[in-house]
């Protein structure tokens, strides 16, 4: 039966979070819009998780050299057109200086450029994850080997870059906030604010892609992978480049949602690949809802904001917390908080208690239909 | 000729801790599927027991037999990483068979726990809640040998435990007073002090082998051993291949199939508490000792073959081998006429973390060719 009621709900939500993100930056203090604002952008590399794990079940350990590739790419822009910083010799930035560098290495060249950058920040991940997705999806390498072989990917870029001096500034990563960009220093509250905006404006077109590829038969084709890949292959289907275009999608996410991150934090650094941030990652789809867009994007959220919450009042305490998080997602929650909502959780918790849930309609009628579906 | 000697005894030493640490790893994932993110972690409590053994052994009573700590410390890592193992398997892990990929985020979850846990309690209350529980499981064993199987009144299981709590508190506060290190928590990483026979090295003419270095290739080969023996010649052994194999043919068959996944698992945590004494010998003690260990592991299990005792064992030592001639660039010393192009490629990956970056590359590279690993399994047991 169609559902002929007017679809007022989601253009109330709309609207009512469209004023949200507008007078935000009026309601709270620059700190916290600043914090908001990174939780943001999370929640568009949270997005690229959804999809190649809620949807296609490819869990992912190490979207986090994603999210840092598209950190490093724009930090590396900022730094090359931050006149206001102090130089080395020959006009580099000024972190070659320390280690004797002469010339700029050849892949910083083209970041001078800002389209280049606009470009590199989302397709330089996403080449990446393509590349790394075709190698292992061609071999059917899938489940705990594809998740352990991320992880130790991760591991490979993160000695890569920490171990790096003369090329990217190792374990010190680079800064961004000195930089004037569009007339305005980044790390000032005006741009911050405009980045505020500029991000949860890319995240919700994120949200908008995603929602209208995981509707169509790409979509279909993900869930068909994640529920029976075998039968999807007696069909006919090669599942390969499903999954490898999925997965480049994600890293791409990752690296746009990198970029935000870093210039709204002024600093990227090798920690952006530490192996527990990209598993945190995880836990934020898991907790909000796997495989429901919504829920990875609410759950990147509230758990980040969580955490600097709990961490500033009781810092000990906030690994236990998300570590029974883990637990409770896995053995009780495993549609996340959403899917929890989505299966009537509420009701049958009211249930539990001894509340019998109000009937919306006669008795009789709910008789009426458990006779229909006898029959 | 001496140069090669050294590379495979470098070779080795590398490769004895990773095998020592994937063992474990590759009994619980090889024969019962499970990822286990925490192992790392519970090598981190067998480091830390290493430590609370040391400083039983530096008290007056025990002062004399402190180069004997070090095999005490074996055993009682093996029954620490044991206990929290079969504790992770009977309230966790036992819920998730069959769905590897949650087993592998509650377990990171796990993982977390711990690290947190030696962080905010005091070593001398960690020992007395190992001891009390301990206690109370070993307690219902001992009933059985005085008084025959068979299901005990109430009270006197709650006397057990009564017991067991009270002599758990005891040790805590005894621990307290008499090792005022162990009393307060510390993020800070500790140091383990060796005893004397295992300081410094063998003198071999030219080059002197690390003593802590051999003990570590003694110890693996031990344990290589054992386990080898434990699954290949014991009943119990026997029992764990058999479910391995079919599970529901081996329950139709008597085995009980529910004690035999609690025992693999608590075997597996326990060589991961050995390998944590392994490690401990290596460089200080701290919380995050063991995330620096876990992916090493998990590549062992996936190279040599998943469910297979000796492809960990020759993964390990072509891991070990090839981090040592990658990482000191010893292609160097053995071709001094090489290339400069090729000159510069192998010192830029003369490093340890640029020989991971190349050794890696390797590995996928080998994945290419051989998807289930160097030995994979064949026959029916093999997963499509």
């Amino acid at each position: 039966m169609a559902d002929t009621r007017p679809r007022w709900q989601p253009v109330l939500l709309g609207v009512v979070g469209l004023a949200l993100v507008v007078a935000l930056p009026s309601l709270v203090s620059p700190f916290r819009l600043n914090l908001l604002g990174r939780y943001l952008s999370l929640a568009i590399v949270a997005l690229g998780i959804d999809l190649i794990w809620g949807y296609t079940g490819l869990l992912s350990l190490g979207q986090g050299i994603f999210f840092a590739l598209g950190g490093y790419g724009a930090a590396m822009y900022l730094q090359l057109n931050c006149h206001s910083c102090s130089r080395a010799a020959g006009g580099l930035p000024e972190f070659f200086g320390l280690y004797g560098v002469q010339q700029l290495p050849w892949f910083w060249e083209p970041f001078h450029s800002p389209w280049f950058t606009l470009v590199a920040i989302w397709l330089v991940p996403a080449v990446v994850a393509g590349l790394l997705g075709f190698l292992v999806f061609r071999n059917r390498i899938k489940g705990v080997y594809f998740s352990i072989l991320t992880q130790a990917a991760l591991l490979v870029f993160f000695n890569f870059f920490n171990g790096q001096q003369k090329l990217i500034n190792g374990t010190n990563g680079l800064k961004t906030d000195l930089t004037r960009l569009l007339g305005q220093m980044v790390g000032s509250d005006a741009m911050q604010r405009n980045l505020f905006w500029l991000t949860a404006l890319l995240a919700l077109l994120a949200w908008l892609l995603c929602r209208q590829l995981v509707r169509g038969r790409f979509g279909h084709a993900l869930l068909a992978i994640r529920d029976d890949e075998a039968r999807l292959r007696c069909l006919g289907y090669n599942p390969t480049p499903f999954k490898t275009m999925v997965f480049a999608l994600a890293g791409g996410l990752a690296g746009i949602s990198g970029a935000l991150y870093t210039v709204q934090s002024g600093i990227v650094s090798p920690q952006f690949m530490a192996a527990p941030f990209s598993i945190e990652m995880v836990i934020w789809v898991a907790v909000g809802g796997r495989g429901t867009l919504w829920g990875a994007m609410a759950g990147a959220l509230v758990i980040n904001m969580a955490k600097s919450l709990v961490s500033e009042a009781w810092p000990q305490t906030w690994l236990f917390i998300q570590g029974g998080l883990f637990l409770l997602v896995v053995t009780t929650l495993q549609g996340g908080v959403v899917g929890w909502w989505q299966e009537g959780g509420p009701r049958q918790l009211l249930a539990r208690l001894g509340r019998r849930p109000r009937l919306s309609t006669y008795p009789a009628l709910e008789l009426g239909t458990r006779q229909e579906g006898e029959n | 000729m001496s140069l090669l000697l050294e590379s495979l005894f470098n070779g080795a030493a590398i490769g004895s801790v990773l095998l020592i640490a994937a063992l474990g790893l590759a009994i619980v994932f090889g024969l019962m599927g499970v990822i286990n993110l925490a192992h790392g972690e519970l090598m981190m409590l067998g480091a830390y027991t290493t430590y609370v053994v040391q400083s039983f052994f530096k008290l007056p009573l025990l002062e004399p037999l402190f180069g004997a700590y070090i095999f005490v410390a074996v055993a009682v890592a093996f029954l620490v990483g044991g206990l929290v193992g079969l504790l992770l398997e009977r309230s966790v892990i036992r819920r998730l068979y069959g769905r590897p990929l949650e087993t592998l985020l509650a377990t990171w979850g796990v993982s977390l726990i711990l690290q947190q846990f030696v962080r905010t309690v005091p070593l001398a209350w960690s020992t007395g809640l190992w001891l009390a529980a301990m206690v109370g499981l070993v307690g219902p064993l001992v009933m059985n040998r005085l008084w025959g199987p068979g299901q005990r009144p109430w009270l006197l299981r709650l006397g057990n435990w009564v017991v067991a709590v009270a002599v758990g508190v005891a040790t805590a506060g005894w621990i307290r007073g008499a090792m005022p290190k162990l009393a307060r928590a510390s993020a800070r990483n500790v140091d383990v002090t060796a005893p004397r026979w295992l300081r410094g090295g063998l003198d071999l003419g030219d080059w002197t082998l690390p003593i802590p270095r051999l003990m570590i290739i003694g110890l693996t080969i031990l344990a290589v051993l054992a386990v080898y023996w434990f699954l290949n010649r014991s009943l119990w052994g026997l029992r764990i291949r058999a479910v391995t194999q079919n599970r529901a043919m081996s329950d139709c068959l008597g085995i009980p199939t529910q004690t035999v996944d609690a025992l693999t698992f608590a075997v597996g945590s326990g060589l991961a508490g050995v390998a944590g004494v392994a490690v401990s010998l290596l460089g200080s003690v701290g919380p995050n000792v063991g995330g620096d260990y876990i992916v090493g592991c998990f590549m062992v299990v996936v190279l040599g073959g998943v469910g297979n005792l000796w492809g960990a064992v020759v993964a390990s030592a072509g891991i070990g081998v090839l981090t040592d001639v990658i990482g000191a660039g010893r292609l160097l010393e053995i071709w001094p006429q090489m290339p400069a192009w090729l000159q510069q490629g192998v010192e830029f990956f003369a490093t340890t973390s640029m020989a991971r970056v190349l050794i890696f590359a390797l590995i996928v590279l080998v994945l290419q060719v051989r998807p289930a690993g160097l030995f994979p399994q064949r026959g029916r047991m093999a997963e499509v």
